[in-house]
């Protein structure tokens, strides 16, 4: 300083910094004074996160995601979105001659003369199939696991769009290709949309840009595809994203784990090396699979026209059971001052979104319930929380039953069932099997609450035998340690709720509203001592270690 | 709820409490449990060296990938058990790509787990809500700079801008209207619109292109049939037609003979023409193609949904999702004795929608 004042030069100003070490921390310091990467950093460099196997869900989630955007624009170099038609005349010889669109045509191209395209195609293919599934599994695991629990409902619902938006875009790319089954996808779309009461013409034309098929709906739906539904999913994604971040990860009950800390192993270095492994994990075998699993063979298919189609045409998996509601659906019309209403379509279309929204209510519909304000980062264990486990359980068993309804042909062939008989047993078992799912499940969670309260109580099996003096056989029980029975009794249980006496203390009736008493219901049906089983306490645990008429 | 009917627990936290008189209290974090390789330096080393095979496989698959890029012709395909004949090219650079990635990640995650640390720490957590003092002051802020603006004080501004917001979104709907033109009848009519009893159309075979007489088609056959020339399409439909597509999503034809004492409905025998049956091949239910026919029973299947007709019943639905009957062409013979048509279907054909009268 002094130095720089007597040279007369103007000095820099005094950084109070100290000099970095090495060109690494030079380039940090760079970047801090113009990012501030520092105080981003210090908090999340070391940021912890919990193990547990299921946490990598929703990891597969976010890397297909990723998959699926890089083969998805490497696809746009090459695909033609356009219904204008040309002559095929590429190295695939059965359809060489046959009229086809530019769609399909590109599709073909892509597929037999772009070195890799098909790698890339399928890959694409196959990455939306594992992303769709992995949302499903993420999904349950968070429901089951009570984690959608205050403070992370909003990421729930987040969650809930992404699952929702991916079925569409899903829908939207396989219609793409404008091959036979794309465009039977797209037939049944229309119909769908002309059940719709009073609108129902306008929205197809104006969707269709005039009558079915039209020459617009491939480049309308590529854009949809690839530019809008894509776009808000990544909106989504980055914000349930650092939701998780915000609130950080949930974390199974155990010693030394509380609500209030989060137990684990830091970011930098081993999730780093994990998650950030476990993206080339999932990429190599989904480009495995593509290697050796044929999805969407379209060639097979031909190109789309109106009047043909092959049987069992199905969609993806993950609309299964939106086919099943609609095959099952009995074809109700009413028809009445010269108009039509389509109610075998438009119920079905309807109980759609019906089936999927009412996962979505869930925790909302729950928190009504309990009334509970507080936030909750311990994961719950199914059987522990056993009227959620059972409309968890029931919910999937519709989807199921209904994705049955949707491959009745498939079944019907393969097990050589009556194709009428699948749809009737699904008509009924759609209201039946739900119901029997969810006392069967509930009972059975019931059945292991039982069972840790015994473990806790009267410790594990042995296997050893020891004889009595008077001859009697016994199996010696171990005592669990301390570790294992905090984990067993760590759950909380809610008590029912109470509605207050019918009169106050005056003789005065008191007024409960509608609301209040069907919640009081619910909380008994959730709470009550049908639905859960006394965790033991340790005044039981005393009396029973202490050898008083016990073994 | 009221809190006291909340459990206990939870207020307090399972700290690590040292109870003696408690089984079920929290013993704390447990000690960490060395692995191998934190003891056994040769153990270390032996993860280092699969940690950098794996490495080593990847980049050789790299290349590998490269090399069949370059290498493999397209158009070759190989028998490789199990899989059958598969194209050579795509097999090949599948399974290199995915050994590449693969032996990337399972280094990462070897590495991981043996070499790094995984000793557990506890990281607190902070409540997401603001503690009472920061929300008091942001209310407080709020209400200062919703007091300077005026607006609850200005209720017409208020109210008029509210007014204007709810309807500026009319402008983006308004500007959907030109995707499409209006629907108007063009649901109700179809290709065979033009026919009359004085100029019919021939009812055209789809596979020869050819028309047909009555002698042509075989009692139990099913055959399917477009629209001939007309005046307005003097070759008739054809594929190369810029509305194909259009017009055969709504003019195909399927085409049954049957034992006129077999036809179960009059008013069906009687469009038809010796027993030849001409109805609709698109499904009333969402459209798609019928294509399987029983010639026993006379059912008629769509394979989409399942919807089944009974075509010698006037396509009655027996079976499935489908909410009417099959439209059915009146048909007959001209003067040299080909099948024509000599007027549109009665009923609107396809999916039903709302304006559908009948």
């Amino acid at each position: 300083m002094s130095s720089a004042s007597t040279s007369g030069k103007q000095a820099p100003p005094a950084s109070t910094r100290a000099k970095p070490a090495n060109k690494a921390e030079a380039a940090a310091d760079y970047l801090d004074g113009r990012l501030g990467i520092y105080s981003l950093a210090k908090a999340n460099l070391r940021k912890i996160f919990p193990d547990h196997w299921s946490f990598m869900l929703g990891e597969i989630c976010l890397y297909t995601f990723i998959i699926i955007i890089l083969t998805g624009v490497y696809l746009t170099l090459f695909f033609k979105p356009s219904m204008g038609e040309v002559i095929y005349s590429g190295s695939y010889t059965p359809l060489d001659g046959i009229r086809v669109s530019e769609a399909y045509n590109s599709t073909l191209n892509i597929s037999f003369e772009v070195r890799g395209g098909l790698l890339i195609r399928q890959i694409h293919h196959w990455a939306a199939i594992v992303f769709v599934a992995a949302m499903f599994v993420h999904m349950m695991r968070v429901f089951f696991t009570g984690a959608f629990r205050k403070p992370r409902e909003i990421n729930w619902v987040f969650g809930f769009l992404l699952l929702f938006l991916g079925f569409f875009d899903g829908f939207l790319g396989y219609s793409l290709p404008d091959d036979l089954l794309s465009g039977t996808g797209i037939r049944f779309m229309e119909g769908a949309i002309l059940a719709v009461p009073l609108v129902g013409t306008y929205i197809s034309f104006f969707l269709f840009g005039g009558q079915f098929p039209g020459t617009d709906i491939v480049p309308r739906f590529f854009t949809i595809h690839v530019l809008l539904i894509p776009g808000i999913m990544l909106g989504l994604l980055v914000a349930h994203l650092i939701l998780v971040f915000y609130h950080k990860h949930t974390q199974w009950a155990g010693p030394g784990k509380t609500e209030k800390n989060v137990v684990g192993m830091p970011l930098m270095p081993v999730y780093m090396a994990k998650a950030g492994g476990f993206f080339f994990l999932v990429f190599g075998i989904i480009a495995a699979m593509s290697a050796i699993a044929s999805v969407n063979p379209v060639w097979a298919y031909g190109p789309y026209r109106p009047d043909q189609v092959s049987t069992d045409a199905q969609p993806d998996w993950y609309m299964g059971f939106a086919e099943g509601l609609i095959r099952v659906m009995p074809g109700w019309e009413i028809r009445a001052w010269g108009h039509t209403l389509n109610l075998g379509v438009f119920i079905p279309l309807m109980l759609f979104p019906l089936v999927l929204f009412a996962i979505a209510a869930y925790p909302f519909i729950e928190n009504w319930i309990t009334g509970d304000k507080r936030e909750h980062h311990i994961l719950d264990r199914p059987r522990n929380a056993p009227v959620r486990t059972g409309l968890g359980a029931a919910w999937i068993s519709l989807y199921l039953v209904l994705l049955a309804g949707g491959g009745n042909d498939l079944i019907a062939t393969h097990f050589h069932l009556s194709l009428n008989d699948i749809t009737y047993f699904v008509r009924v078992g759609s209201f039946v099997v739900p119901v029997v799912v969810f006392f069967v499940t509930k009972r059975w969670c019931l059945g292991l609450q039982r069972r840790d309260k015994e473990k806790v109580l009267h410790g594990r099996e042995t296997g050893v035998i020891k004889r009595l003096p008077h001859g009697e056989f016994i199996e010696v029980h171990a005592q669990l340690p301390q570790d294992k029975l905090h984990t067993l009794t760590a759950h909380e249980q809610y008590e029912p709720l109470e509605l207050p006496a019918e009169v106050d203390e005056n003789g005065v009736a008191r007024k409960v509203s509608l609301a209040t008493k069907t919640r009081a219901a619910i909380s008994e049906g959730m709470f009550g001592e049908g639905s859960q089983i006394p965790k033991p306490t340790a005044d039981e645990h005393k009396e029973i270690t202490s050898g008083h008429g016990h073994h | 709820m009221s809190d006291d009917k909340l459990p206990a627990e939870h207020a307090e936290g399972h700290g690590e409490v040292a109870a003696a008189d408690n089984p079920f209290a929290d013993p704390g974090l447990p000690a960490h449990q060395v692995r191998r390789t934190d003891i056994d330096e040769r153990a270390a080393k032996r993860a280092e060296r699969q940690v950098s095979l794996l490495f080593v496989v990847s980049m050789l698959a790299t290349i590998g990938f490269i090399a069949s890029y370059v290498s493999i012709d397209p158009d070759k395909i190989v028998y490789i058990f199990p899989l059958g004949h598969v194209s050579a090219l795509n097999f090949a650079l599948g399974m290199t790509l995915g050994v590449a990635l693969f032996c990337i990640g399972a280094g990462a995650v070897h590495w991981a787990r043996t070499l790094m640390s995984d000793v557990e720490h506890p990281a607190e957590r902070h409540a997401i809500e603001a503690d009472d003092e920061v929300r008091a002051d942001v209310i407080e802020q709020f209400k200062t700079g919703a007091g300077e603006s005026g607006f609850g004080r200005r209720k017409m501004i208020r109210n008029t801008m509210i007014g204007s917001m709810a309807l500026v979104p009319l402008a983006g709907v308004v500007l959907l209207r030109d995707l499409g033109p209006l629907p108007e009848k063009k649901l109700d009519h179809t290709g065979w619109d033009e026919a009359t009893p004085a100029v019919p159309i021939r009812l055209i075979n789809m596979n020869t292109n050819e028309g047909m007489k009555p002698e042509d088609i075989a009692v139990g056959s099913l055959t399917f049939a477009k629209p001939g020339p007309s005046v307005l399409r003097p070759e008739g439909l054809q594929e190369s037609d810029d509305d194909f597509q259009e017009a055969i999503a709504k003019d195909a034809l399927m085409l049954i003979r049957i034992q006129p004492e077999d036809i179960k409905d009059a008013n069906s025998a009687g469009l038809g023409f010796q027993g030849v049956l001409a109805y609709s091949k698109i499904c009333t239910h969402v459209g798609c193609p019928i294509s399987l026919y029983e010639q026993q029973t006379h059912h008629a299947l769509c394979p989409c949904h399942q919807s089944t007709f009974d075509l010698s019943d006037g396509a009655r639905v027996i079976f499935g999702p489908a909410g009417h009957p099959l439209p059915q062409l009146k048909i007959t013979t001209d003067s040299l004795g080909y099948l024509v048509a000599t007027g549109d279907f009665s009923h609107p054909v396809g999916p039903s929608f709302w304006e559908r009268s009948e």
